[in-house]
């Protein structure tokens, strides 16, 4: 006999446990991994919702603006009378414009003018700089896995215990300077804050959001597999459950096949000849503002479970991920050229958290005449391959394959850290062999 | 690597000499640096083999071990270094000038200023590559701990009793040299590598000779025949010419050279001990003296070629003049020795083998913070660094086209010109993105504002610096036909937030570390010859 | 699957005669064959290492000497060290085993430490087969086996290992002890070197897992995959470096007698099931695999380090988790058969002989291509000799690999300069328009300064 998976209820129950911990439970700390689009913000929102209608102070640590006030909007959202603070920096601009719209929210740069509010939201920078005589009895710590130890330890005094929310596959905070000397211990100030925390908490409750509601069930297998191989997830879809047409037909191009064969499949990888180049390989940036333009011109049309009728794929919709801030550049222009002014081109770093229906990759290695570190990172593909709803896209050089092989692995080994999981070289191998399925070849 | 610096390494290639990285200084370099050229003993940790040390580059200090192994010989060569080291260091401890520092009221919990004093001057060590900083930092860490018979009567092989001193001072200016642009204790190498680009890998470049041999070639050599001759070129007897500048010694002078002569001085020192009257007793001292002195020629044979790099190294820096924010820097490291002295004064302990959890992120923060402000410093002071900022998108130049004036909103309009530079980089810039420059040696910032021609003509909109009044201060807004140069990085550093203090580690750090305790002494090996 | 026999003897013969005629072939260390990760882009170096040439007497040979030596000084403190630690039958390793590696076992009071002399490495091979399946067999008991003899299969040939000691736990699993003279300060230890026993264990444990595989049972995790796939009979060398004098009869107990000499099936394949099916990993009693009454024995991912503690020469140690180590060195070992295409494109009679003049040497290691870089120069013994041809060539990566990186196509040291000046390269691409830019800042950067 064979169990039916139902996504609903095991993300539901998994929810339910890790609330249960938060409200209830005794431990000092509760983490949570949240696998990509696996509905973080909203059980950081729930959350937050039940600490403050159960009468328990709360702060909330996020560590970008952007994320706190994207928090502020969806709790306002949810519950417009609940009085949140937004507790901003004294530089210009420093919050959402959209928050001064909304009557329950109150913002200031001092934490003191927001004393009484029943959620404080800030950036960890933030709230280092907060002083407090009593410490919140609640605080919720959001993108945890992003924030390093020594954030952590700057505003650790200001609460009791604290909900750690976070995704632990994609990129992990680093230091401008070398950090080797404190390698190894528990509390190494570079490591992540997760990290740290369960170093000298190994007891704490571990919850983990076993469905991806963002994922297709085209990705969700691979992603899992090759960047959360211990820690599994499905997708909250099933395989029928979201289409994507397209109004123009093909008109038998690289960029039309490749968008095709996405469309059908959810992956597609758009193969130029090998070639050595520079980070801005011309004709791989060619290639990728092609693909998108022509993702617009063929009046695509997204189906999802979120209702009945289709959406189009709007430039909205549609985002463009690099590895570097130089070839984001350059598809920009290209993309301007094309006239095409609106779609999102970013690197991985500034992608993570966000959401669309297609994405377009250049993928990191292509063109390059050698591996690094880097470019290895298991983080940057996961964050890269992990952004869509309906299909991804990759752009790449022939002999990937080759140059992984050829990478030389003579890594230093500082005792006493944890090996980390998985290792950099296999992720790409694995994505690389599930694109090679999905392959467009393309002579631009 | 940027593109500058692999175009200039190129450059070295085809002209067969080093290419500036660098039209300043960068570093500081002290009237009086104290050179230490140390050699250790292969397979030991820290054991030192010898050195030359000292201040006068005609006179340097021969220290030597003649068996690496005897740990009383050991002892008597640190402390020997001790005495070189230490009243060097006392003699920067006393001459001092008064100055204001902010600290936190213990009362008010305000900050405050406080006059202390800070050090006119400060020591500078010089070793010869990166291998010599880790070197003084084991050295320091060898030592700082071990107990003098003063201090513990019991220990079982108490340390010479300046000893523990010096492994204090060894280890701080081990620990600073880990901080970005300090220099209190640099290593030849990675200044002169700072400073120009050779024809060879950076790999290659930790060679010292080979380094130098690129930077300044013998007449008629090429740098890439001369790098290779200081690199590989042996004597009769299968020794380098130019000996490894240590601490690591040559495995063939190790085997053919060392080995025998501390065999013939082990042998000398058992047959004196042997000895039946005095008279053989003075023959066979004779000998040992002999065999000491052998190994003595040795260690000099092999840091004599180190000593005189290292001194070359200085005078080609001095050749370069100091950048104008060096001396900026320089102030942190004097306050970082003076603080220091201040702490071995009080009779605070040694540094603990490891940093706690809240010192370790404070001296994280501190770290980054240097990096970025040396990052930035060394631009603003070095057009050929600014180059670099420049090709990767993070400052641009240009000449200004236009300037037209215009005001903030607001009861009190202040001055907000919008100034239109024309320019060939390509930063990258985004709405509103901050961008500064230096006006007198402060930043004046501005926000980008529009492009004009693809990118050619940037629109600023002046922020800042231009006075209290309605009408911007002369001088103060840059002119038609002014060439200037805007950074999209800051100046400068912004101080972090305040970190808990050690005994309010929070539970999520391990909570307090609990009582300092002194730290106790290595464990010892038993026997007296390891 | 290739036909095995034919063709690895083909292989075989081809080595040889690469080596040249009578040269025995070098054998491959646990060193040696972690250094492969070095550098593996790199066809020469896999074929003279897959041929078993020494790659020093052939540096010598062409002129251009290695560099590699090791003082006296610190073989001495390294051998002094290491019987330190294994004095009173291994008593304080053993402790040491025991605290770092597996606390819930019995405390090692009292161990068994057979006697692993044999002769030639044959011999001792299959010594330490013997007395591990032993061990394995009577598990309740920790058992030390001080320098054992391995042997991994290496494109065909094996290469024989011999690490600093292998520790057979009570629950019948083994460990790898590394001894290394560098110190541990402090808890931690140079990660570079670290990093270096890390890569040697993981070749140890790849071979304590082909030989577990062997033994009948399967590998921990199950995914001991060599990609090499053995021969079928490992043991006939046509490099044989002891002249094939490994007497595997002198066995003292008999009935093992056979023990070396490969099953007839294919049961060494690794990460091939064994024909008992899977015998599941702590399973009680019946964990026997084929029948050959040997439990399963488990090959432990993290390994021992000691090394001497602060400035002592007292042993202190540390576990590795070599996991990551191990998966690159298989697949690298996987790679090495690859050496096949490489030496079919080799010109006929191509030969690597130290005794040949330097002249046709030269022309023979030319024949193969390499890929130079300056990490070479610490990994290998022929890194002088590329260095010198590499940078005749100009080639860029002779400055050291990340400056390739922005200069896509541009290779050479005068094609990027001449791009850079203007006089040649597409000024549409990029990094013929960033050399130019670059180029042009820096004059303009250094004209100022000299104003």
């Amino acid at each position: 006999m064979t169990t039916v998976f139902d996504p609903s209820a095991a993300a539901a129950r998994a929810t339910d446990a890790i609330l249960h911990d938060t409200l209830h439970g005794t431990a000092r700390g509760v983490v949570v991994d949240s696998p990509p689009g696996a509905g973080k913000s909203t059980l950081v929102v729930r959350a937050a919702l039940e600490l403050a209608e159960a009468g328990h102070p709360l702060m909330v640590v996020a560590q970008t603006n952007a994320q706190v006030d994207d928090l502020v909007l969806r709790l306002a959202e949810k519950n417009p009378d609940l009085p949140v603070g937004r507790l901003h920096s004294s530089d210009s601009d420093p919050y959402d414009k959209a928050l001064d719209d909304l009557p329950s929210v109150r913002t200031s740069a001092k934490a003191g003018d927001l004393a009484g509010q029943a959620v404080v939201l800030s950036t960890a920078a933030k709230w280092a700089h907060v002083k407090v005589d009593e410490p919140w009895r609640h605080a919720i710590v959001d993108e945890a896995y992003q924030m390093r130890s020594d954030a952590l330890l700057a505003v650790a005094g200001l609460f009791e215990r604290a909900l750690f929310v976070g995704d632990p596959g994609q990129l992990d905070p680093f230091a401008i300077v070398g950090s080797e000397q404190w390698a190894g211990l528990a509390y190494d100030p570079s490591a992540s804050a997760v990290t740290t925390l369960l170093a000298h908490n190994p007891d704490l409750p571990q919850h983990r959001l076993p469905v991806s509601w963002r994922l297709p069930a085209s990705a969700a297998p691979l992603v899992s597999d090759a960047f959360y191989p211990y820690t599994p997830f499905r997708s909250g879809t099933g395989p029928g459950d979201r289409t994507l047409a397209f109004g123009v037909p093909s008109d038998g191009s690289g960029p039309d096949r490749v968008i095709d064969e996405a469309a059908e499949s959810g992956w597609g990888l758009l193969e130029l000849p090998a070639r050595h180049t520079p980070r801005t390989d011309p004709e791989a940036v060619r290639a990728v503002a092609t693909v998108v333009r022509r993702l617009l011109d063929r009046a695509g049309a997204a189906t999802s479970e979120r209702s009945a009728a289709s959406s189009p794929l709007t430039a909205d919709r549609i985002a463009v991920g690099t590895a570097h801030r130089d070839q984001a550049a350059a598809i920009r222009s290209a993309l301007a050229d094309q006239g095409v002014p609106d779609v999102v081109v970013d690197t991985a770093n500034r992608l993570q958290g966000r959401e669309y229906d297609v994405t377009v990759v250049l993928h990191p290695l292509s063109g390059r005449p050698d591996a690094t570190a880097f470019h290895l990172e298991t983080g940057r593909l996961c964050v890269l391959a992990s952004r869509h709803r309906h299909a991804c896209i990759v752009v790449c050089r022939a002999g990937v394959t080759d140059l992984l092989d050829d990478y030389p692995s003579t890594e230093p080994v500082q005792l006493g850290t944890v090996v980390k999981f998985p290792d950099g070289w296999e992720a790409n191998h694995a994505v690389l062999a599930h694109l090679a399925e999905h392959r467009v070849v393309w002579q631009p | 690597m940027s593109l500058i610096s692999t175009l200039a390494r190129l450059e070295a290639v085809s002209t067969g000499r080093a290419q500036p990285a660098a039209t300043v200084r960068h570093r500081h370099l002290g009237d009086r640096p104290l050179v230490f050229v140390p050699l250790t003993t292969a397979g030991e940790a820290g054991a030192p083999l010898g050195a030359l040390v000292g201040t006068d580059r005609d006179a340097p200090r021969l220290l030597a071990v003649p068996q690496p192994r005897d740990r009383d010989l050991r002892f008597a060569f640190l402390a020997e270094l001790a005495d070189v080291v230490l009243p060097y260091v006392d003699s920067y401890a006393d001459a001092v000038e008064a100055a204001e520092r902010t600290e936190t009221d213990p009362e008010t919990g305000k900050r405050v200023k406080v006059e202390v004093d800070l050090c006119a001057d400060a020591p500078q060590l010089i070793v010869p590559s990166r291998a010599g900083i880790d070197l003084v930092r084991l050295l320091g860490r060898s030592m700082r701990f071990r107990r003098t018979a003063e201090q513990d009567p019991e220990a079982p092989y108490p340390a010479p009793p300046r000893v523990p001193l010096l492994g204090r001072w060894l280890t701080h200016f081990g620990e600073r040299a880990r901080v970005p642009g300090s220099s209190l204790l640099l290593a030849m190498t990675d200044v002169l590598g700072r400073h120009w680009v050779t024809g060879q890998s950076t790999l290659e470049d930790q060679h010292l000779g080979a380094l130098l041999a690129w930077i300044d070639p013998p007449q008629g050599v090429t740098g890439a025949e001369a790098a290779l001759r200081a690199e590989l070129e042996r004597d009769a007897q299968g020794q380098l010419t130019c000996p490894p500048a240590g601490p690591a010694t040559d495995p063939a002078f190790d085997n053919k050279l060392l080995a025998p002569a501390i065999e013939r001085y082990d042998r000398a020192r058992t047959a004196l001990s042997a000895a039946e009257d005095g008279l053989e007793a003075d023959d066979r001292l004779g000998a040992l003296s002999a065999a000491e002195r052998e190994i003595r020629d040795l260690v000099l044979s092999r840091t004599r070629p180190t000593w005189d790099a290292v001194w070359r190294g200085l005078d080609l820096l001095r050749e370069l003049p100091e950048g104008a924010r060096v001396e900026e820097r320089w102030t942190r490291d004097r306050w970082s020795f003076t603080g220091h002295r201040d702490r071995v004064l009080a009779g605070e302990p040694p540094q603990p083998r490891r940093d706690d959890a809240v010192t370790a992120a404070n001296k994280l923060a501190t770290r980054e913070r240097e990096q970025a402000r040396l990052e930035a410093q060394e631009a603003l002071d070095d057009p050929l660094v600014m180059a670099g900022r420049r090709l990767s998108g993070e400052a641009f130049a240009g000449e200004v086209t236009d300037v037209v004036m215009a005001y903030s909103e607001g009861k009190r309009p202040s001055p907000r010109p919008l100034v239109t530079v024309r320019t060939d980089d390509r930063p990258y810039l985004g709405e509103r993105t901050k961008v500064y420059r230096s006006l007198g040696g402060k930043p004046q910032s501005a926000e980008f504002v529009a492009d004009e021609e693809d990118g050619a003509l940037v629109v600023l909109r002046i922020l800042d610096k231009m006075g209290r009044g309605k009408e911007p201060e002369p001088g103060s807004v840059p002119e038609k036909g002014d060439r200037i140069c805007f950074t999209l990085f800051e100046h400068e550093q912004r101080g972090g937030a305040k970190l808990p203090d050690p005994e309010e580690t929070p539970w999520t750090h391990g909570g307090p570390p609990g009582e300092a305790a002194l730290e106790a002494a290595d464990p010892v090996t038993e026997e007296d010859v390891l | 699957m290739p036909p095995p026999r034919t063709r690895g003897t083909a292989l075989r013969h081809r080595l040889a005669e690469l080596r040249g005629p009578d040269v025995p072939a070098k054998a491959l260390d646990a060193r040696a064959l972690a250094a492969l990760a070095a550098n593996p882009g790199c066809a020469r170096r896999a074929i003279l290492d897959g041929a078993g040439v020494n790659k020093a007497a052939l540096a010598s040979a062409l002129g251009s000497p290695s560099a590699f030596g090791q003082s006296q000084f610190a073989l001495t403190r390294g051998n002094a060290f290491e019987a330190k630690v294994k004095a009173d039958g291994g008593a304080e390793l053993l402790r040491l085993v025991h605290e770092k590696l597996d606390r819930s076992a019995e405390p090692p009071v009292e161990a068994r430490v057979p006697d692993l002399t044999a002769t030639g490495p044959r011999g001792r091979t299959a010594r330490t087969e013997l007395e591990l399946r032993e061990a394995t067999a009577h598990p309740g008991a920790w058992t030390l086996l001080d320098h054992p003899m391995l042997a991994l299969d290496v494109a065909g040939s094996p290469a024989f290992l011999e690490p600093d000691a292998v520790v057979v736990h009570p629950d019948g699993s083994w460990t790898v002890v590394e001894i290394k003279s560098f110190p541990l300060l402090d808890g931690s230890a140079d990660p570079a070197k670290v990093g270096a026993a890390a890569r040697q264990a993981a070749v140890y444990v790849l071979a304590l897992e082909e030989l577990a595989a062997r033994l009948g049972a399967e590998p921990e995790g199950g995914t001991a995959r060599l990609g090499a796939e053995p021969e079928g009979d490992a043991a006939p060398l046509g490099a044989e470096p002891e002249g094939g004098t490994a007497r595997l009869g002198a066995e003292p107990e008999g009935g093992a007698a056979r023990l070396g000499v490969e099953p007839e099936g294919g049961a060494a394949r690794l990460g091939a099931e064994p024909e008992g099916g899977t015998a599941p990993l702590g399973e009680e009693g019946d964990a026997r695999a084929d029948g050959t009454g040997v439990p399963v024995p488990r090959v432990r991912h993290r390994v021992l380090l000691v090394c001497p503690r602060d400035f002592s020469n007292l042993p202190a140690a540390s576990a590795v988790d070599i996991r990551k180590q191990r998966a690159v060195t298989a697949r690298q070992l996987a790679r090495l058969t690859r050496i096949e295409d490489v030496a079919d494109a080799l010109p006929e009679g191509t030969c690597f002989s130290p005794e040949l003049p330097a002249e046709a040497l030269a022309a023979a290691v030319e024949s193969v291509p390499a890929t130079y870089a300056p990490e070479c120069l610490s990994a290998c013994e022929l890194a002088f000799h590329c260095r010198t041809r590499s940078r005749q060539e100009g080639a860029v990566t002779s400055l050291g690999r990340p400056v390739r990186a922005e200069l896509g196509g541009l290779t050479t040291v005068e094609d990027v300069l001449a791009a850079a000046r203007g006089e040649a390269g597409d000024p549409d691409d990029p990094a013929v328009a960033a050399l130019r830019r670059a180029a042009a800042l820096r004059a303009e950067a250094l004209e100022a300064a000299c104003r």
